[in-house]
């Protein structure tokens, strides 16, 4: 077992574990977007910000694929962390403004209202790719990806248009921190009507 | 002239020993004639474009109509770039080393007729010392050259790069050949932790102490191990690893050869942006030649060591500069930076340890092996060993490849090397390390160019851009134009960097039309805190530095946009108005002519003006202008 201690508490953890799994299981809350059990974490959504400290020395990691490791001494809030989450949240409101549950989470953070402008007030995406890690790594066909880069990033099935990848199994839709992709899905699969007049 | 071509004089065999690449080179150097006349021609891109391809031409044409004597007929080589980017097309006549600049087709006939029929100089072709005006003849005299301790760019100019033969001439191959007979891996190692030499690729990293923590993890994991060459530069203005590919590829490439020696690797990636075809064309001449040479492949000189190398391809994104990005992309993904809180020595490409370096890295490491790591540790300052490429770009007035030790100043090479800016007086300000670096104003001009000192100052040295600016130049301007390039660059998965560069940017164009507040500073600044604090990649982490640091700086330039909107600089459009000076202006109508917008009026030989609501702002007047009659306020 490795030990260490996260907001001053001893905690114990398997090897392999990560500094998130180990909080989560001693009940310790750390707010996360991106991250689902079920696919390998990739540390996009950065609320899971955590702070090392040793003597004078402090960094902030992404808890959610930083190994537990003997001796670490971990902070969940601190200064540094409030002000990543604070700018975080700020900017999803405005980017993914249709999101109540972006909405709900950033208000028990203490952020309700944003200085940017919204540019689209439909947008419920945050762009976390859970939806696509799951595609990949769960289901295993690839039916939808990130496209584009930066800030162009879009999730979408190949050349937006359904495909026969698809299998309809919902696990975007389940995995989804925003309900966004319920509202995609027949984007990726097909409209079932269409679907069943192709197969008739 | 490619191998093909040479193996028709010299008979191409495989090497089987270090004394048959001993017996070649004596061979090569029989062969060439040291009082021999050889033209050389800088074929790196800025002569390049500059015409030097037709000056090549101009050169064989002349020579074949002339009736020079068989035996001093000279030879025509191309190489790659010679540094003085700003004076080409560069010409050097061999043996006397007479060198020429700004070269013409139209001047060929001259250089052949007086200085390689008669060894004299073409006075008018001479680089002209920018103080006394006088001409200086050869390279060892002119500043910008002998200010400078080219060690890593020895070579580069000198010798034709698609020939192997050129490198072995040199001392190519010999530290190879050293290492493989009379030294073992663990010595060749710890020559190059002695050395100290830290990756010249950005962060700085002691470079032997990334291979011993491979090795370690290699034999602990019992992986294989890769190497691998990080030729993906990108930073605006930044050309010392493109040169150096172009310029010298057998360097890189014994570099590399020697790192898998040390640390145990069969296989080794070269990954080049697409934006280098050159790079690349010569990089598979250079393996290729390698490889018929047995200095490359299976058992090489016959020693049983076995390694080999392969080109990787960029695509054209910044982003796969980044250590974890590169590997993802090597691997076949789509370029995206993972999490890196296990190093790369451990678990890099395909899981397994990796050593990534930087072009330059590696093109350093035949020199520590073949001078010994104590004269490489001598160069610099501790800490601080050797020699660093710098590009140097931007206002000023010798723009060029410029290598000198570590803990230089910024002054010596910016004014002495770099001949100050045009028209004289102080630079404002210089930006290291690229758009992840920092601005540095004029007052540190003393400070020493190290990882350390430039770290201290907020900037970084990055892989070796320097963007010289003058009073001319925005802070804010600057400062929004690499945030716009972060922001296109952006890989876009996590959200600090693909949310906040963009809503720093939009702070920044406010301020560039004049609207904000103090409070908009405060928010930036605490915005740019948790890109840094909170990015995943280095990409993100670090594109907050030019906006924090011209904020650190000049923070009186930001206020005079806000408060007074005015734009010192005389740069960002919405703040400043072109006016005609009526005591300077001849009235010749020049602008007039040039003005897109028809915004200029005046009657000939009288002072024109401007009609401030017609004017669009490009500044072309103001370029056009031979009498500095167009004002900027």
């Amino acid at each position: 077992m490795l030990k260490f201690r996260i907001n001053d508490i001893d905690v114990e953890a398997e090897p392999g574990w990560t500094v998130l799994e180990t909080a989560r299981e001693y009940g310790i809350e750390i707010p996360t977007l991106c991250f689902h059990e079920a696919v390998q974490a990739s540390g996009a959504c950065r609320l899971c910000m955590v702070e090392l400290r040793e003597g004078d020395w402090t960094k902030l990691v992404a808890s959610c694929v930083y190994p537990a490791k003997d001796g670490l001494n971990v902070y969940t809030e601190s200064e540094r962390i409030t002000n990543v989450r604070r700018w975080i949240f700020e900017m999803l409101l405005s980017e993914c403004p249709a999101s109540q549950e972006i909405r709900d989470m950033a208000a028990k953070y203490g952020v309700t209202s944003t200085r940017f402008a919204i540019k689209d007030p439909e947008q419920d995406c945050i762009m976390c790719g859970l939806c696509t890690r799951v595609c990949a790594e769960v289901v295993g066909v690839h039916a939808i990806a990130t496209q584009s880069r930066g800030v162009y990033k879009r999730i979408g099935s190949p050349f937006m248009k359904p495909n026969e990848a698809c299998v309809a199994c919902g696990s975007c839709v389940s995995v989804c921190p925003t309900g966004a992709m319920a509202r995609r899905i027949d984007l990726v699969r097909g409209k079932m009507e269409e679907n069943q007049t192709n197969a008739a | 002239m490619g191998i093909a071509n040479l193996a028709e004089k010299i008979d191409a065999k495989r090497l089987e020993s270090s004394d048959d690449l001993v017996q070649l080179r004596r061979e090569i150097q029989m062969r060439q004639d040291p009082n021999q006349v050889q033209i050389v021609v800088c074929h790196g891109t800025g002569c390049l474009v500059s015409g030097s391809p037709a000056v090549t031409r101009a050169f064989k044409k002349v020579l074949g109509e002339t009736d020079i004597e068989a035996k001093v007929m000279p030879g025509v080589k191309t190489t790659g770039c010679q540094g003085f980017c700003s004076r080409g097309p560069l010409v050097t006549i061999m043996p006397q080393g007479i060198f020429y600049e700004r070269v013409s087709p139209k001047d060929v006939e001259d250089i052949v007729e007086q200085t390689v029929k008669n060894g004299k100089p073409v006075e008018r072709l001479l680089y002209k010392d920018v103080n006394t005006g006088e001409p200086l003849q050869t390279m060892d005299e002119i500043p910008f050259y002998n200010l400078q301790t080219r060690n890593v760019l020895k070579n580069i100019g000198t010798i034709d790069p698609t020939d192997i033969y050129d490198y072995i001439a040199v001392g190519g191959y010999q530290a190879l050949a050293k290492a493989l007979t009379t030294m073992t891996p663990e010595q060749v190692l710890e020559e190059v932790e002695k050395s100290g030499i830290r990756g010249r690729g950005g962060a700085g990293f002691p470079a032997g102490r990334k291979w011993r923590g491979a090795v370690q993890a290699k034999e602990r994991k019992n992986q294989p191990l890769y190497v691998v060459v990080n030729g993906d530069e990108g930073d605006p203005g930044a050309f010392m690893d493109g040169s150096v590919m172009e310029g010298d590829p057998h360097a890189v490439l014994e570099g590399l050869i020697l790192g898998a020696y040390a640390m145990g690797s069969e296989k080794g990636y070269m990954y080049v942006r697409a934006e280098y075809p050159l790079a690349i064309q010569h990089l598979e001449m250079a393996m290729a030649a390698a490889r018929e040479l047995g200095l490359l492949g299976d058992n090489i000189l016959n020693t049983g060591f076995c390694f080999d190398a392969q080109i990787n391809r960029g695509a054209g994104a910044f982003v796969c500069g980044e250590s974890t990005a590169l590997f993802t992309s090597i691997e076949g993904k789509a370029g995206e930076p993972r999490p890196k809180y296990v190093r790369s020595v451990e678990e890099g490409l395909w899981g397994c340890p990796t050593v990534l370096n930087n072009v330059e890295t590696w093109a350093n490491i035949p020199k520590i092996i073949d001078k010994g790591a104590e004269w490489y540790a001598s160069i610099g300052s501790p800490n601080n060993t050797g020699t660093k490429v710098f590009s140097l770009v931007g206002k000023v007035n010798n723009v060029g490849l410029v290598e000198v030790p570590l803990g230089t100043s910024l002054s010596t090479i910016i004014e002495d090397i770099g001949g100050g800016i045009p028209g004289g007086g102080e630079f404002k300000a210089v930006q290291t390390g690229g758009p992840s670096g920092g601005c540095i104003p004029y007052k540190h001009k003393d400070a020493p160019v190290d990882y350390d000192s430039l770290t201290k100052l907020g900037s970084m040295m990055g892989s070796g851009g320097m963007i010289v600016m003058d009073k001319r130049d925005c802070v804010v301007d600057v400062a929004r134009y690499f945030l716009k390039f972060l922001e296109e660059e952006s890989c876009g998965k996590c959200n600090p960097c693909r949310l906040g560069l963009t809503r720093m940017r939009e702070i920044l164009d406010d301020f560039s039309k004049g609207c904000g507040s103090e409070q908009d500073i405060e928010d930036l600044m605490s915005l740019a805190t948790s890109i840094q604090d909170g990015a995943l990649c280095a990409l993100g982490t670090s594109a907050p530095n030019p906006v924090l640091t011209t904020l650190h700086f000049f923070k009186d330039e930001y206020l005079a946009h806000i408060k007074d909107q005015k734009c010192p600089a005389g740069v960002c459009k919405d703040l400043i108005t072109y006016s005609i000076d009526p005591d300077a202006c001849t009235g010749c109508g020049a602008c007039a002519k040039q003005c897109p917008n028809n915004a200029i009026t005046g009657e000939k030989k009288e002072p024109h003006t401007i009609d401030t609501d017609a004017c669009i702002r490009c500044g072309i007047c103001e370029e056009t202008c031979k009498f500095n009659a167009v004002l900027v306020s």
